[in-house]
């Protein structure tokens, strides 16, 4: 930055109310979601691509073989073998000294003891509260100009994206005036989730209901059939891991009081340019 | 401010670092609210309200997928050239077991409650009734699925036959299976289902008594199962012994409806 910083911070209203609190509605559905989805994958840890299950050849699968010392856990991916025991296959749940043969360790999933009916229970009702509160989210977006202000990138920000991948590998953040605004690549990342991940998840998971895929029966195939649905439920629930995990990554560097206080209150101080970290 | 320490070696660190103090604050308060979940999990008033969602998905899938909305229907190649049994493969129950030796010729679906005419009929004569085939997929509620071919009578016409009364409002199947072994300090554990009017009359639920052009296998749920299209595969009540009209299933069992609704699943398994 080339201009003359400014010599105190800045406090700046960042975030407004509906955001603040559909954020954090987000934050307790998509970990509830999650959570309880892996429960639910516990009941048959394998996808498939297509219509129907081919049992033998799924193309993912968490299970256990035998070893010498008892059974192992391992993953298959695509006809490739690993060892993931401990965690994934087999894992002691709470103090237990023996494993359990289980996907998804206990820590991963709501409940912790495998339970497919509960980790439903879990499931189909934070499902709810979520596709209600991302409609509310979506329109808000796009009638109260916070898509068009602060979500869409406008064309010299597009053209100076190498600048910003630079800075985002140099962990460099923006200070003073370009602060105030949301960087390119944190605009393409909210775009591909919330009109991307958020919205396949969403279709996906509703493929895999027998009753809505009667409303055009077939509407399926378009997702490639009922088990290519259930694959893209949990590729997409991949991607929001990913983003959460840079999200969650981005914010402890870039200042975590200052963003998470502006995510609750709406405040967020403006780093000056004389930061360390400019 | 956002006063990032510049990293070098041999600097001692702050006591606590408000990012140091932030990890732990998030660590514990995920352990806390993982040990939450689980307690509220065993409570049963909030459990109630979880299981409520099932109400609204229910309410909502008839909107959008009526009453009549069909199930998609599949082409012959589709068909699994196995069709996976789930559930009792064999039941051990000692009268089932006589039946099956006798390849169901003294086996009878009787059809009672509220109806004006309780009836019974043989395999033959179901055999006899005008009959619907049908190509669909079976959607576990573990998550797998088969297409099958399932050929046999439309519940609706055996409804028709007994005439069900003006206060029928659920169709109970009640099977041959017990569930938690034959004899558990003598409590019934035989497999239950039930269905609501709307399913029960939808031209895709048949009592079927084929399944790949063949006979019904015993894994499948010989010689009768229902098949409810719209909803998971627990609700496809195997190895059918009496339909019953009922007004209500609250004295059924537990009162939820089926067994695995006694165990804890959703009664409205279209999700």
């Amino acid at each position: 930055m080339h201009k003359t910083p400014p010599t105190s911070p800045q406090r700046f209203y960042r975030h407004r109310l509906p955001v603040r609190v559909m954020h954090w509605i987000n934050v307790v559905c998509l970990t509830i979601l999650l959570m309880s989805g892996l429960s639910i994958f516990n009941a048959h840890p394998a996808l498939y691509w297509g219509q129907q299950s081919t049992f033998d050849t799924p193309w993912i699968a968490i299970t256990a073989v035998d070893g010498p010392k008892g059974a192992v856990g391992v993953t298959r991916i695509a006809g490739h073998q690993f060892a993931t025991d401990g965690v994934l296959g087999s894992s002691r749940v709470g103090d237990a000294t023996t494993p359990t043969l289980r996907a998804f360790p206990s820590w991963a999933t709501i409940p912790g003891r495998q339970s497919l009916s509960m980790g439903r229970h879990w499931h189909l009702f934070f499902a709810w509260l979520f596709v209600l509160n991302g409609i509310a989210y979506v329109l808000y977006a796009l009638f109260s100009g916070h898509l068009r202000r602060d979500l869409l990138p406008t064309r010299e920000e597009l053209r100076r994206i190498g600048r910003s991948i630079r800075d985002h590998l140099l962990f460099r953040h923006p200070t003073g005036e370009a602060a105030k605004r949301y960087n390119v690549l944190q605009n393409l990342a909210y775009l591909v989730v919330v009109f991307g991940l958020l919205p396949l998840v969403v279709v996906a998971g509703i493929a895999m209901s027998p009753r809505l895929d009667a409303v055009f029966p077939g509407w399926v195939e378009l997702l490639g059939g009922r088990q290519s649905a259930r694959t893209l439920h949990f590729l997409a629930a991949t991607g929001l891991l990913l983003f959460v995990l840079v999200h969650l990554f981005e914010v402890l560097i870039s200042g975590a009081w200052n963003q998470i206080r502006s995510m609750i209150t709406g405040y967020y101080t403006v780093p000056s340019s004389k930061d360390p970290s400019a | 401010m956002n006063h990032r320490r510049p990293i070098k070696s041999g600097h001692p660190r702050p006591p606590v670092s408000r990012r140091g103090a932030l990890r732990t604050v998030l660590a514990t308060a995920g352990t806390l609210a993982l040990a939450g979940c689980d307690r509220l999990s065993r409570n049963e008033g909030f459990v109630d309200v979880l299981k409520s969602a099932q109400h609204l998905s229910h309410s909502a899938h008839g909107v959008v997928a009526g009453r009549r909305a069909m199930a998609q229907e599949f082409a012959q190649a589709d068909v699994a050239a196995h069709f996976r049994g789930n559930g009792t493969l064999v039941p051990a129950d000692a009268d089932y077991q006589a039946l099956m030796r006798g390849g169901f010729k003294d086996w009878k679906l009787e059809i009672g409650g509220l109806v004006e005419k309780p009836l019974a009929f043989s395999l033959a004569e179901l055999r006899a009734m005008p009959s619907r085939t049908q190509i669909t997929r079976h959607d576990c509620v573990e998550g797998w699925s088969a297409i099958g071919k399932w050929k046999g009578v439309p519940l609706a016409h055996v409804l028709e036959q007994a005439k069900p009364l003006a206060n029928a409002k659920y169709v109970v199947f009640r099977c041959a299976d017990s569930m938690d072994g034959p004899t558990l300090d003598g409590r019934d554990s035989r497999y239950y289902e039930s269905v609501d009017l709307d399913d029960a009359y939808h031209v895709q639920t048949v009592l079927a008594y084929e399944l790949n052009d063949q006979p019904l296998p015993v894994a499948n749920g010989a010689p009768l199962r229902v098949r409810i299209e719209r909803q998971l595969g627990y609700k496809h009540a195997k190895y059918l012994m009496q339909i019953e009209l009922v007004e209500s299933f609250a004295a059924i069992r537990d009162g939820n409806g089926g067994y695995w609704e006694d165990n804890g699943y959703e009664w409205y398994a279209g999700i």
